[in-house]
């Protein structure tokens, strides 16, 4: 294991501004908060015994990593911590099961008009959270029924232009594959040719789940897919950034991953809107954008703010006319992937989020804007607004929905149709 | 992307400059490893509070007489008008606090402690607790709120050397009880703007406070309604309320660092946490490009200027090795105020002078980090806060004065480069 996430625990000055930031701390006594449970609590767990299982109540945002002035891993030893704890105790068959998007999208998807009628009827909910442990007003995506990856064998680009190679992630392939027919639609209007590798999860929610020998199987398995693209030079994108993040960062920094294979992936690695700016940078991204008049809040996850890479969703779509985006101020929507979704952990996320909602809510916007997919789903559950990924006013900005014609699309927990 | 500036470090100086560059309608990014020492300070602007031992009532009258006994200190590139313009502008912006106060006196502001403080400006809802005028105070703890203890700040307080003297009683009451476990003062403020905390603290205290009293509370009166909780207060109990500071974490410090990215924010500026700036490019002394390390590797960024705001020892923008090598951290600048290798680093008791306490960047009184000549390392480099050597900001309690005023005046040198050239040739 790489011990410069341990060792990091020397730094903590106990200044408490992790503690400040921590939005589950905020809102329930369950977790005592990340400098508690991480640098302090680390101490306790020399002999790589779990002391406490309050960590498992840390959503894993890792805001409190980010905002720390002296670089304590804290977020990444908290995540530690919690699979210890389960590793000691057993993952729980719930949190197993939530745990494994390609599990529950390849069983879905045949399936798609009776598991959406499932996931979404109160009786059938009611009785999945009394026997699983899923809470019944937890926000849930709906089977697309058409995957992307089956959507995209038939399409056909450009033969001769730049490769640019997709991770799309799972949210995509099985509940928003129109998200990801935007996203190749704009990197094609942009001069790509876009390779769609067959891929499956990257085990980054294994890996909050506390299950990190499946998740470190999940993300071998991918980087093998994706590494001769790499090694070929090719830049990777993602319009997941929880997903994205998993393969720069946190295979490494969390699972103690130490490959060359994985090293090359992660330097590859874009998000979708770090890479689409870096082209404006040099002068090769298209801005024959068509005006869109419209008022959007936008939220970067705590995820999207893992990356390091500000907010380029802001700065690409300040490109488009008449489109003005409010940039919010919150750190985390609450449901952190699967936390959300918990039986014990829904109305937590609900409180960390309630924030978010009413910024929004405020703003008077029926759509928010928003990088993360899980996101988007509490963002629409929460704020009762249609929440979509910038992507999808790019591509309405550049007039490709009239070309598909296609209604822009989708969250995968309501259809929308933006008039503008 | 490419930026008019660059600011490294989301401390005072660094979010006052950008504030400045962005009004000029500058272009801005600040980039910083974490969230800075805004957090942890009071939110009072303390420009000079001590020469030596003795306590300075007018901070702007003082500073001759400090630059003479320091003439490495960070106030010997400021201007006089400089400073006062900083300051005033400064309180200005961060309207949503409500600051008063000057540079031409200082008020005397209770600690947790109960040390009076001397301190330029104050958000409105601390500067009721000038001790100055003497008078009658009550101060109000809240039972299970750690480190803060009513009874100990007016047990000093009547003891601390003031003008006038005071009467000071406290009162310890017992908050309503909540699901939240932990009473920081993060937590106790997030209640004020949720529940209603204010009904029961007027209940407590409407019958309990002797008329001329002023009441004194710990500085948790909320993060987005705290100055709308204090108004509140005063109105209600119809006397003077104030805020005293807390230990860490810093309710005050955590509104002003939300009113200033807030201002940012609404100006365009970026705000990239838990990233470091590694290094420059530069040309003839003239930086190009700033690289930022962020998840995956370094990306450079096109700037036309950089403001270094990484702060001193405890925020890293200093480092000491254990072989006494003492270094800035992002372009290894030259430093001051270092004594050699050798020599001792520690002085035995905490409170005696300590040879590393002034260690720090050197500068031209454009703020730019200087050689051992006098010459700026870089043309369009320019420093602020507390990686400026020469001063001993604990000591003097004027960290948070230099902060803005650096911070200030090394945005009007960014600005206003041409014109600043020919004032420096002149001087």
């Amino acid at each position: 294991m790489n011990d410069f996430i341990r060792d990091s625990l020397d730094h903590c000055v106990k200044c408490t501004i992790c503690e400040t930031y921590c939005p589950v701390s905020q809102v329930t006594p369950m977790f005592p908060g990340p400098k508690y449970a991480g640098p302090q609590a680390e101490r306790y767990r020399g002999a790589g015994k779990s002391v406490d299982s309050s960590v498992d109540y840390c959503s894993g945002c890792g805001i409190c990593t980010q905002v720390c002035p002296q670089d304590v891993k804290i977020a990444e030893i908290n995540s530690r911590a919690r699979a210890k704890l389960w590793e000691q105790r057993g993952v729980p068959l719930r949190n197993q099961m939530i745990a494994r998007p390609t599990v529950i999208g390849r069983l879905g998807t045949p399936v798609a008009p009776l598991a959406n009628w499932a996931l979404h009827n109160r009786a059938v909910r009611g009785i999945v959270q009394s026997i699983v442990g899923i809470h019944r007003d937890a926000p849930m995506p709906s089977f697309a029924g058409k995957t992307f990856q089956k959507r995209s064998r038939n399409h056909r680009g450009p033969s001769d232009a730049p490769a640019v190679v997709y991770f799309h992630g799972c949210g995509t392939n099985y509940y928003e594959p129109l998200v990801g027919e935007m996203v190749v639609a704009v990197l094609e209007h942009n001069g790509f040719r876009v390779i769609v590798p067959e891929q499956d999860c990257c085990g980054l929610p294994l890996q909050s789940n506390g299950n990190f020998p499946a998740a470190r199987t999940y993300v071998r398995r991918l980087v093998d897919r994706l590494v001769p693209h790499a090694r070929a030079g090719l830049p990777i994108v993602s319009n997941s950034t929880s997903c994205g993040l998993m393969l720069k960062r946190e295979a490494h920094e969390i699972l103690g991953i130490e490959d060359e294979d994985l090293k090359i992936v992660s330097e590859s690695m874009y998000d979708l809107c770090e890479f689409l700016l870096r082209l404006h940078e040099r002068g090769q991204l298209r801005t024959d954008f068509g005006s869109l008049p419209l008022t959007v809040p936008y939220h970067a996850p705590c995820q999207q703010r893992g990356h390091g890479i500000g907010k380029p969703a802001l700065d690409l779509l300040a490109l488009v006319p008449d489109l003005h985006m409010i940039e919010l101020d919150v750190d985390c929507c609450g449901i952190a992937g699967t936390y959300g979704l918990k039986k014990e952990k829904y109305e937590i996320s609900m409180a960390v989020g309630k924030r978010l909602f009413s910024d929004i809510a405020a703003t008077g916007s029926e759509l928010a804007a928003c990088d993360s997919e899980t996101c988007r789903w509490q963002i629409a559950h929460g704020a009762g607004v249609t929440a979509v990924h910038p992507i999808e006013l790019l591509y309405r900005a550049y007039g490709l929905d009239r070309q598909g014609q296609r209604d822009l699309v989708t969250t995968g927990t309501q259809p929308a149709r933006v008039s503008g | 992307m490419s930026y008019d500036t660059v600011v490294v470090g989301a401390g005072l100086a660094g979010l006052t400059a950008a504030l400045r560059l962005t009004e000029r309608g500058q272009r801005v990014m600040i980039v910083a490893r974490g969230v800075g020492a805004t957090h942890l300070a009071p939110a009072t602007i303390d420009v000079l509070g001590y020469l030596g031992d003795t306590r300075v009532g007018a901070p702007a009258g003082s500073l001759a007489a400090l630059i003479a006994a320091s003439p490495d200190h960070p106030y010997a590139h400021i201007t006089a008008d400089q400073l006062a313009t900083a300051v005033t502008w400064f309180g200005a912006h961060a309207a949503a606090l409500g600051y008063s106060g000057s540079v031409g006196e200082n008020m005397l502001l209770p600690t947790a402690l109960g040390v009076p403080k001397p301190s330029a400006l104050a958000p409105r809802s601390m500067a009721g607790g000038d001790l100055r005028g003497g008078g009658r105070f009550l101060f109000v703890g809240f039972k299970g709120f750690k480190d803060f203890h009513p009874a100990l700040i007016a047990d000093n307080l009547v003891r601390a050397p003031l003008p006038l003297p005071i009467t000071a009683r406290a009162l310890e009451l017992e908050p309503p009880s909540s699901r939240l476990g932990d009473l920081s003062g993060r937590v106790i403020a997030g209640r004020f703007d949720a529940d209603n905390l204010t009904d029961w603290l007027v209940g407590e205290l409407e019958n309990r406070v002797e008329p001329d009293e002023r009441i004194g509370v710990p500085a948790v009166l909320g993060l987005r309604s705290g100055d709308q909780t204090w108004q509140e207060l005063e109105k209600r109990l119809g006397c003077t309320v104030f805020e005293v500071s807390t230990l860490p974490p810093s309710v005050p410090g955590i509104r002003l660092f939300n009113a200033l990215t807030a201002a940012l924010r609404a100006r365009g500026a970026r705000l990239v946490l838990g990233v470091r700036a590694v290094g420059a490019h530069a040309n003839n002394g003239h930086i190009d490009t700033i690289d930022v390390a962020n998840a995956t590797g370094t990306v450079s960024h096109a700037v036309g200027s950089v403001l270094l705001a990484t702060g001193g020892f405890p925020s890293g923008g200093l480092e000491l090795d254990s072989f006494g090598a003492t270094r800035e951290t992002v372009f290894d600048l030259p430093l001051i105020g270092v004594p050699e290798t050798d020599r001792v680093r520690f002085a035995p008791n905490y409170f005696d002078p300590q040879p590393l306490a002034s260690a720090g960047v050197p500068t031209d009184d454009l703020l730019r980090p200087v050689d051992a000549n006098g010459h700026p390392v870089y043309t369009n480099l320019h420093a602020a806060g507390a990686i400026l050597g020469g001063a001993i900001p604990w000591k003097e309690k004027s960290g948070t004065g230099i902060s803005v005023a650096s911070g200030y005046a090394a945005a009007e040198a960014i600005l206003a480069p041409a014109a600043q050239s020919v004032s420096e040739a002149v001087r």
